[in-house]
């Protein structure tokens, strides 16, 4: 069996087995729960039917809500789920800090800031959900641009981000500073724009069209395999930068390249989705609880699955919780995160990360 | 006592430490043989752990030259040079969930695939690593239970399984209880002896060192005296270096006395 040796391949232990077996399968069956139940009540007969392009029994609304809505929404938030995790778990190995993530480091901040910039001054009609390729292109950039430049600017601070008050007190300041740049681009802006990007604020992986997909998932795979060419180097670093370059590691280019995919993948999912919080640091803890390893080879695919079930079951909830309607995805992932991040903080004097 | 045949493992020829335009010691000249274990001694602040990060190659001297066995030290890649020696730092360093035998496994890091898979001999040699430093039975120990000394061998463990003909630490016997010490020091010994590998150590247990180093190199802001220890009690150096107030070296017995 291909996949028996696959696990041999990877040294796993029996009960890693067992749970990466569960999250592949968590995985899958939240993937369909999210085609088979949206917002809107859709027989299961039917769906299944639709899916098989069976035509004679297709009401044309719902062949549209699959097709076009429930489908392009469930491979979004998977990848946005893996996207996100995947940066949360390199900040935290690069930054040898546990409370390390996109969100509360302010990269996405960053990146809604460099869409702000975009949305707010040359959108007069433009929102994410109805531009070209072209324009979501440039709204990429724009995130992309952002989300560098505040990775940069923690590179500079990365001792003082050692220290997780720190780096806490950092996030907060860069939030701060982005989100009153924002206001004031809010004031100059018209109705439409603000509009836009406040409904693009709440967070929504309904906004990338089955047009759009290709682009998204494409940017997305291809940091998350950049994130994957990083397992090795990335276990080197959990022994800190000296050891690591002792090790053979070149530091220097690794964290780098590092840098360069948690832009990509933050901004991408930024652009798109918008800023979705407490994800990126909540789920590489929950796969590293789950797994009981610190090692890349096992925790990276460990977190993408995590981070991929547990957005789709976000989504889910937020379509499933008030019936006909569907709330922002960040309504639901603080209740996720939050207790995540006390756990971590009250766990800190006990071990060392 | 130094092997003829045998060229110096490190060699310093006039090396300025220091960072940027803050130059910590200049003139420091010392060869360091191998097969033989080697304590740097001094004073704090004087550029001992900034002497032993330059010879890592994890920070470029300022002036002067180190070459490991022939080749210039800092021409050498990073692949190469964590062929070639290896380290063992102060701050304790164990990402959580970690085995102490996966935690040896690091130091095969060097000699792995791109994915960093272990090889059935690449086991082999981490057994033998902790086996050589006495830890084996702790090997599916996570790190977080041991005691300082224990995660200190389990470090060495990962130099040894590195195999690198130089192993650099720095005070890898601070925060040890005092038995742990002196263990920690006659394992280093033995695999300096019996391996025949060069290690060279940064050290405050003054009285240790000089019962059990090879050489000694005694570190001030200008420069590196070096010699046995029966060498430099004999001329004076250490009675000089060691003398304070409260504090008599007897070079005889190279014992340190304190009075009250």
């Amino acid at each position: 069996m291909r996949f028996a040796r696959l696990f041999v391949f990877l040294q796993l232990e029996m009960r890693q087995r067992g749970t990466i077996i569960l999250l592949v399968t968590a995985t899958l069956l939240l993937a369909v729960a999210n085609i088979l139940w949206g917002s809107l009540r859709i027989p299961t007969e039917s769906v299944v039917r639709i899916l098989l392009r069976d035509g004679e029994a297709a009401n044309p609304a719902w062949h549209y809500i699959v097709w076009e809505s429930r489908i392009p929404q469930m491979v979004t938030a998977l990848l946005c789920g893996a996207a996100l995790s995947v940066c949360g778990l390199m900040l935290q190995t690069l930054f040898r800090n546990p409370l390390a993530g996109p969100s509360i480091l302010g990269i996405d901040a960053g990146a809604n800031l460099g869409v702000a910039l975009v949305m707010l001054s040359i959108g007069t009609s433009l929102s994410v959900g109805n531009l070209s390729v072209g324009g979501s292109v440039l709204v990429v950039a724009a995130a992309m641009v952002g989300a560098l430049a505040i990775l940069l600017l923690l590179l500079m601070l990365s001792h003082t981000l050692q220290s997780p008050t720190m780096l806490l007190i950092t996030g907060v300041i860069i939030s701060y500073v982005t989100g009153s740049v924002i206001s004031l681009l809010n004031y100059s802006a018209t109705e439409e724009g603000v509009h836009n990007y406040i409904i693009w604020g709440m967070g929504n992986f309904g906004s990338v069209s089955l047009s759009r997909l290709p682009l998204y998932s494409a940017l997305i795979v291809v940091g998350l395999a950049v994130a994957t060419m990083l397992i090795k180097p990335l276990n080197a670093l959990l022994l800190g930068e000296y050891y690591a370059e002792n090790l053979g590691v070149n530091v220097r280019r690794t964290r780098t390249v590092l840098l360069l995919a948690t832009g990509l993948l933050t901004a991408t999912t930024t652009a798109f989705c918008g800023p979705i919080s407490f994800l990126g640091l909540a789920v590489p803890h929950i796969a590293r609880m789950a797994l009981r390893t610190s090692d890349h080879r096992i925790l990276m695919p460990g977190t993408m699955l995590a981070g991929a079930a547990l957005t789709l079951a976000c989504n889910l909830l937020c379509t499933q919780l008030r019936p006909g309607s569907v709330l922002p995805i960040n309504v639901v992932t603080p209740l996720i995160g939050a207790p995540v991040i006390l756990y971590v903080i009250l766990r800190q004097d006990k071990r060392s990360f | 006592m130094q092997n003829p045949q045998m060229p110096p493992m490190l060699q310093l020829r006039d090396v300025t430490t220091g960072y940027g335009s803050h130059v910590v010691a200049r003139h420091l000249t010392a060869t360091l043989p191998s097969g033989q274990l080697v304590s740097i001694l001094g004073p704090n602040g004087v550029g001992k752990s900034t002497l032993l990060r330059t010879l890592a190659a994890l920070q470029p001297p300022l002036a002067g030259q180190i070459h490991l066995g022939q080749t210039p030290l800092h021409s050498l890649s990073s692949q190469a040079l964590s062929r070639h020696l290896s380290i063992v730092l102060t701050q304790p360093s164990a990402p959580p969930h970690t085995t102490v035998a996966a935690l040896v496994a690091f130091g095969r890091s060097p000699y792995t695939n791109f994915w960093g898979h272990l090889t059935p001999q690449d086991r082999d040699i981490v057994r033998q690593a902790m086996q050589q430093t006495g830890i084996q039975t702790l090997a599916q120990r996570t790190v977080d239970t041991l005691s300082d000394g224990e995660r200190q061998k389990a470090m060495i463990a990962k130099a040894v399984a590195q195999q690198t003909p130089l192993i650099l630490l720095d005070e890898p016997t601070a925060y040890l209880d005092f038995p742990s010490k002196v263990e920690t020091m006659r394992m280093l010994r033995q695999l300096a002896h019996q391996q025949h590998k060069a290690i060279l150590l940064t050290t405050h247990d003054i009285q240790m060192a000089l019962q059990l180093s090879d050489h000694i190199w005694l570190v001030s802001p200008d420069g590196i005296v070096s010699g046995t220890p029966l060498q430099l009690a004999a001329d004076g150096t250490l009675t000089r270096f060691l003398d304070h107030e409260g504090v008599t070296f007897s070079p005889d017995d190279l014992t340190l006395h304190i009075r009250p």
